[in-house]
């Protein structure tokens, strides 16, 4: 009886979390470039997906600042965290919290604030001043992925392999590197997603005529949706879903979901 | 790992320069703009407006129906955690990954699909009137804001959650049952106060983007259901009264400020308990 009263609450969970998805992977596919009305089936809004090149901007867009911001910001937290594994906690912990300044921070405020600063240093908002702030709240997500790992590692095979005559480049690319390879790509991936999903702090750094795929939506509301959006959004989704899937079945036996975070 | 201090501290160089560019100078200017009028005298009117009727109405709007999506979000995160972890054991992990799988659709994208559920001639209503029920009004209400609300944060709950109730104990929970306790006053004496943490943080990561947000509300709230977010963003974008979408940001990080001291404090005083 409460084995079936839990299942009953995991499918009305379930049910909640893709109804929204349902409706727009068979918006994808309605005829009517209307919401709400069903007039059929057709194919066409993925045939003229790739026509639409305000559509292919704003995907290529959200994809090169999603990568480029996850590069930066690995780099620069990997950087920071290998130095922050020398020092002390106090200080170490001092630095984390300003460094988690725009995660607590609200969106809002953290966009505000770039948009203030970048119009103040005289910068044309556009292309790199959406990087800019993308990198600025991606570092904190890959320190947090990569300090506890880096402060787990022993120290002594890193020196091992100074002793042996590595150059301290060579050792830690070779020695230090592979040990926390998981935690660099997860940090990596965690900063790829924020990044193509923000909306908020991209609205407030964006000038005029660069778009990512979320302002575009945002900006197409008020006139209606190309219906070509709900093609590109589901073909991405079942992308993710199919990798997503795959990455499970790989890793089934030493798979926890703390990867996931 | 550094031959010296000095090597040690060049590598911390990047990452101070960059944080205090783009971390403190911006929330500089965001204090700068609140504080001084369009001449750029010091002056305290802009954060006073939110006395007015219009401004306060909508913070006390938005404070209460972050409020709302918070207790509601924890008290469906609580069940749905130690389900999944006890249906992880038998379905494995796929279970999980169904249910983070959501989060990669577009926010935006997926609240536009709440707005086409709830519309007068939307989905609910047409399968309402199949079934021959009365229609709701849902679009442009409170309601719809919330329940937006909830589809977007309920992750951001339930992560921090699963990741600290995972990590208890088996054994504690088989310990309190030999002693005599009944499955709630398990859940009230063991399982609360040790995943008290991941529950905080859950309601830190919902409560701030629930309080802050203006796409959700502008979406499914219409025009007339504004929150301080859509307020702030109005005054960027269509007044262009920069002092005044500042002052308001001021007000914003207060609450931000007191929902990071409140966690720290909560955080020492269970250190010092251990």
């Amino acid at each position: 009886m409460i084995s079936r009263l839990k299942t009953v609450y995991l499918a009305i969970i379930f049910l909640f979390l893709y109804a929204p998805i349902g409706v727009l992977i068979a918006q994808s596919f309605n005829a009517s470039r209307y919401r709400g009305h069903w007039t059929g089936v057709t194919l066409h809004w993925y045939e003229s997906l790739f026509t639409k090149s305000d559509i292919v901007d704003a995907l290529s867009n959200t994809f090169s600042i999603g990568i480029l911001s996850a590069a930066i910001a690995t780099v620069l937290a990997l950087i920071t965290c290998i130095a922050l594994r020398e020092v002390g906690k106090k200080s170490r912990a001092m630095f984390m919290s300003v460094a988690n300044v725009p995660i607590l921070n609200a969106d809002i405020v953290t966009g505000i604030s770039l948009m203030l600063l970048f119009l103040g240093m005289g910068m044309r908002l556009g292309y790199g001043s959406i990087l800019i702030a993308h990198v600025v709240f991606n570092v904190p997500y890959v320190m947090l992925c990569i300090m506890p790992q880096l402060l787990a590692l022993d120290k002594s095979f890193y020196e091992a392999a100074l002793d042996l005559g590595a150059s301290p480049f060579k050792a830690f690319t070779s020695v230090v590197l592979p040990e926390i390879r998981s935690s660099v790509c997860a940090g990596f991936l965690l900063a790829f997603t924020m990044s193509a999903d923000d909306f908020i702090i991209t609205y407030f750094t964006r000038g005029a005529g660069v778009d990512t795929l979320s302002t575009k939506i945002y900006s197409e509301l008020k006139l209606g949706i190309h219906p070509e959006m709900y093609a590109l959004s589901t073909l991405v989704f079942v992308f993710i879903a199919i990798f997503v899937m795959l990455f499970a079945m790989n890793r089934k036996s030493n798979f926890k979901a703390e990867d996931l975070l | 790992m550094f031959q010296s201090v000095t090597v040690r501290n060049l590598f911390l160089v990047p990452f101070c320069l960059w944080a205090g560019i783009f971390i403190f100078i911006p929330l500089v200017c965001i204090i700068y703009y609140g504080l001084t009028n369009s001449g750029g005298s010091f002056t305290l009117d802009n954060i006073a407006i939110i006395t007015q009727r219009e401004y306060y109405y909508s913070l006390r709007l938005s404070v209460v129906l972050a409020l709302i999506t918070t207790i509601i979000c924890l008290l469906l995160a609580y069940p749905l955690c130690l389900i999944l972890i006890e249906r992880a054991k038998s379905a494995g992990t796929i279970i999980i990954l169904l249910f983070v799988l959501p989060l990669w659709m577009n926010t935006l994208l997926s609240t536009m699909a709440w707005q086409t559920i709830f519309e007068r001639d939307g989905i609910l209503n047409q399968v309402l009137r199949l079934l021959s029920m009365p229609d709701m009004t849902l679009i442009n209400t409170p309601t719809a804001v919330v329940i937006g609300m909830i589809y977007n944060y309920l992750p951001y709950m339930v992560l921090p959650l699963y990741v600290t109730l995972s990590k208890i104990d088996k054994s504690i929970f088989e310990a309190a049952r030999d002693l005599g306790a009944n499955s709630w006053q398990t859940f009230l004496k063991v399982t609360l106060p040790l995943s008290l943490p991941g529950a905080i943080s859950g309601i830190t990561m919902v409560f701030i983007p629930a309080l802050t947000t203006f796409a959700i509300s502008a979406l499914l709230g219409g025009s007339k259901l504004l929150l301080i977010g859509n307020v702030i963003e109005q005054e960027f974008t269509v007044e262009y009264d920069w002092h005044l979408g500042s002052a308001l940001s001021i007000i914003l990080m207060i609450f931000i400020v007191i929902n990071m001291v409140l966690t720290i404090f909560f955080d020492m005083s269970r250190r010092e308990e251990e």
